[in-house]
């Protein structure tokens, strides 16, 4: 607002810009309401004394997260080394997430491609194909997974009997397994930001490539990825993200040795062996990690532009 | 000057989408050193064409030649022609300088050779202070001369031009006619500009090709084309014209001997095609004067005026009700008629042309 406007037309301006105190309230207390004071109690949280039968006693203590980097023996009375436990975890689940990320930018690209290049009309049956599978529940679809590519499920079954392989290939509890069922949790998410950007896409900036002499891949390179660039980085934060944190397939479709953070977290909140400051210090760390990603990103962006 | 050799060749160009032919059979030579523009309203298969020769589109039958040798089944990036885009088609990421080199780059030369040239063609577009901008950091006009810069840069042998003036506004696009032209012969090569504004095709062509419906209705000098239409279309296309129906009576070694509306007899040039029987009288309307009634070729009563500034447009009506328009021009000395007088309507010599349809 000019300084020195008068008021009423100050405040009617305002009014339309949606600026007003008011108007503003409801949105406010949204943010307050769902996402920061969520937030504010996980980080609080890790910071108390945990109860045994679960829950936790008012009362500040660092002993989540001392226990999260640091191993001090069976009684805690050794000297303190490094606990390789928990960051190991950390870092197969950003592994395993990374990989799933990776895996549904190949297919989704190509996938989100073919759907945007489709003319108008069969565009939206082909967007309306890609979500079908996310109207069923997750836990259904995981599960589902699970009977297919288990040793005695249709996928072993189908290649003894062709003849392919003499012995189920033991896909399941591996890390591959656990791959897979992110990747097909998560597909869409990809598909459909990558689907937003090439829409928008110029083909005569395509065109403009070739009449300069630029090839396919060169024009893909040079010209189409950096066009769809924020498509492809919405996507690739909308697979990663979740998939870090993801319990179910981790759960049902590997074993021990795949272990990751979502599911260390999720037994930390379940039953009386859990620890809930233990639990909230873990959220606490990965959303560090994820937010501090995402900054970094933004920066780079922001210096780019 | 427009030399006699060719650089491109059209031969029997046909580009059919399915059911609906685009192009039928258009047949053309473009010539070293031309400004050649191809005219014509929207959907008649200008852009087509000019898209066959860049390579974007595919022929269906025919072939294109660049400078003898056959180019019709090469992809657009192994084509020695540069286009300038309607939309202009700048790549949004890059800045000015980094559009221009890029097709530079994509065809062998080193980067500092690259800088330096693309250094060059920004100066000649005057933009040279500009080359670190982003493209939607320039105005319409800027980004205008960037993609001819682009466009120009790697030295093609011909250059496409698609509509590149409908994006700006009026002032802009008559100041950036005369720059164009003055490119075209500075760099010595072929432009083949694509437009639907005979204005504009008038003032920069050597020669213009009208087209329409798929199809070339004449190609010639823009005096050919505007004094010597071939038919109908392009006399009515290019620039104002009064056509009336007329009975012809004979023609006779290129003049026609008609019978005009209220019985007067004329004769003027005809073009070829013409036979006995009925036609077209195209009559430009700065060609006409008035006169007396009854001293003239025709006789009419005039309806009103349009006032033009430069010209004064009389709308008068004829005996049998067709309607004609006379242009004044707009001097102190000028007598305008009044709305409802009766005059006479005197044809210039050669100011009438009969036409087939």
């Amino acid at each position: 607002m000019a300084a020195g406007a008068p008021m009423g037309e100050g405040s009617a301006s305002n009014i339309y810009r949606g600026n007003s105190l008011k108007l503003m309230l409801p949105a406010w207390a949204m943010i307050g309401v769902f996402l920061l004071a969520p937030v504010a109690m996980m980080a609080i949280y890790s910071f108390l004394t945990k109860e045994f039968r679960g829950g936790v006693i008012w009362q500040f203590s660092t002993a989540a997260y001392d226990q999260f980097f640091f191993n001090r023996g069976l009684f805690g009375d050794e000297p303190p080394t490094i606990e390789w436990t928990y960051i190991g975890i950390f870092w197969r689940s950003i592994w395993q997430a990374g990989v799933a990320t990776i895996a549904c930018l190949l297919i989704g690209f190509p996938t989100a491609w073919f759907i945007a290049t489709r003319d108008a009309k069969t565009r939206s049956v082909w967007l309306f194909l890609v979500t079908v599978p996310y109207w069923v529940n997750l836990l259904i679809r995981t599960v589902s997974m699970k009977f297919l590519i288990r040793d005695t499920g249709p996928l072993n079954e189908f290649l003894l009997w062709s003849g392919t392989i003499s012995e189920p290939l033991g896909l399941i509890n591996t890390n591959f397994a656990v791959q897979l069922g992110l990747f097909y949790s998560y597909l869409p998410f990809m598909v459909l930001p990558i689907y937003a950007a090439v829409e928008r896409y110029d083909f005569a900036l395509s065109e403009a490539a070739a009449d300069l002499y630029a090839g396919v891949w060169t024009t893909l390179r040079l010209v189409i990825l950096p066009e769809v660039k924020p498509g492809i980085v919405a996507g690739c934060i909308l697979v990663f993200v979740p998939s870090l944190g993801a319990f179910l397939a981790p759960d049902l479709l590997g074993g021990a040795k795949t272990f990751m953070i979502g599911s260390l977290i999720e037994e930390q909140f379940k039953g009386a062996a859990g620890n809930w400051p233990f639990g909230a210090a873990a959220s606490t760390i990965l959303l560090t990690i994820v937010m501090a990603v995402l900054l970094v990103y933004a920066r780079n962006q922001n210096r780019g532009a | 000057m427009a030399s006699t050799e060719i650089a491109v060749g059209i031969d029997k160009v046909v580009k059919r989408y399915g059911p609906v032919t685009a192009l039928h059979g258009v047949s053309m030579d473009i010539r070293e050193n031309e400004f050649f523009t191809l005219l014509g309203p929207s959907g008649c298969g200008k852009t087509t064409l000019l898209r066959c020769i860049a390579g974007f589109e595919d022929v269906t039958e025919g072939v294109i030649r660049l400078k003898g040798g056959d180019i019709t089944g090469l992809p657009p990036h192994k084509r020695p022609v540069n286009t300038v885009f309607q939309q202009y088609a700048l790549f949004p990421h890059m800045t000015v300088i980094e559009n221009v080199m890029f097709g530079l780059l994509r065809s062998g030369w080193s980067k500092p050779e690259a800088v330096a040239r693309a250094d060059q063609v920004l100066q000649l577009v005057q933009l040279g202070d500009f080359a670190a901008r982003r493209p939607a950091q320039l105005s319409g006009g800027q980004q205008q001369r960037v993609a001819l810069a682009r466009a120009l840069a790697p030295r093609p042998q011909v250059l496409l031009l698609d509509e590149p003036l409908s994006a700006l506004d009026l002032k802009l696009r008559q100041a950036v006619r005369m720059e164009l032209k003055a490119l075209q012969r500075e760099t010595g090569i072929a432009f083949i500009f694509v437009t639907h504004d005979q204005e504009e095709a008038l003032t920069m062509s050597d020669r213009i090709a009208v087209m329409s419906e798929g199809r070339v209705q004449q190609i010639g000098t823009p005096r050919e084309i505007y004094e010597t239409p071939l038919n109908r279309f392009v006399a009515d296309f290019i620039g104002e014209t009064n056509l009336l129906d007329v009975d012809v009576r004979s023609v006779d070694n290129g003049m026609a001997a008609i019978s005009l509306p209220g019985g007067h007899c004329f004769t003027c040039p005809a073009a070829a095609v013409v036979q006995s029987g009925k036609g077209h009288l195209s009559v430009r309307p700065e060609r006409i004067s008035l006169c007396a009634q009854g001293s003239g070729d025709l006789d009419a009563t005039v309806e009103g005026q349009v006032y033009l500034g430069t010209d004064i447009h009389l709308q008068v009506r004829l005996a049998d009700s067709e309607r004609m328009t006379v242009r004044l021009q707009n001097s102190e000395t000028t007598a305008v008629p009044e709305t409802g007088a009766a005059v006479g309507l005197k044809l210039e010599a050669g100011a009438a042309r009969l036409l087939a349809d």
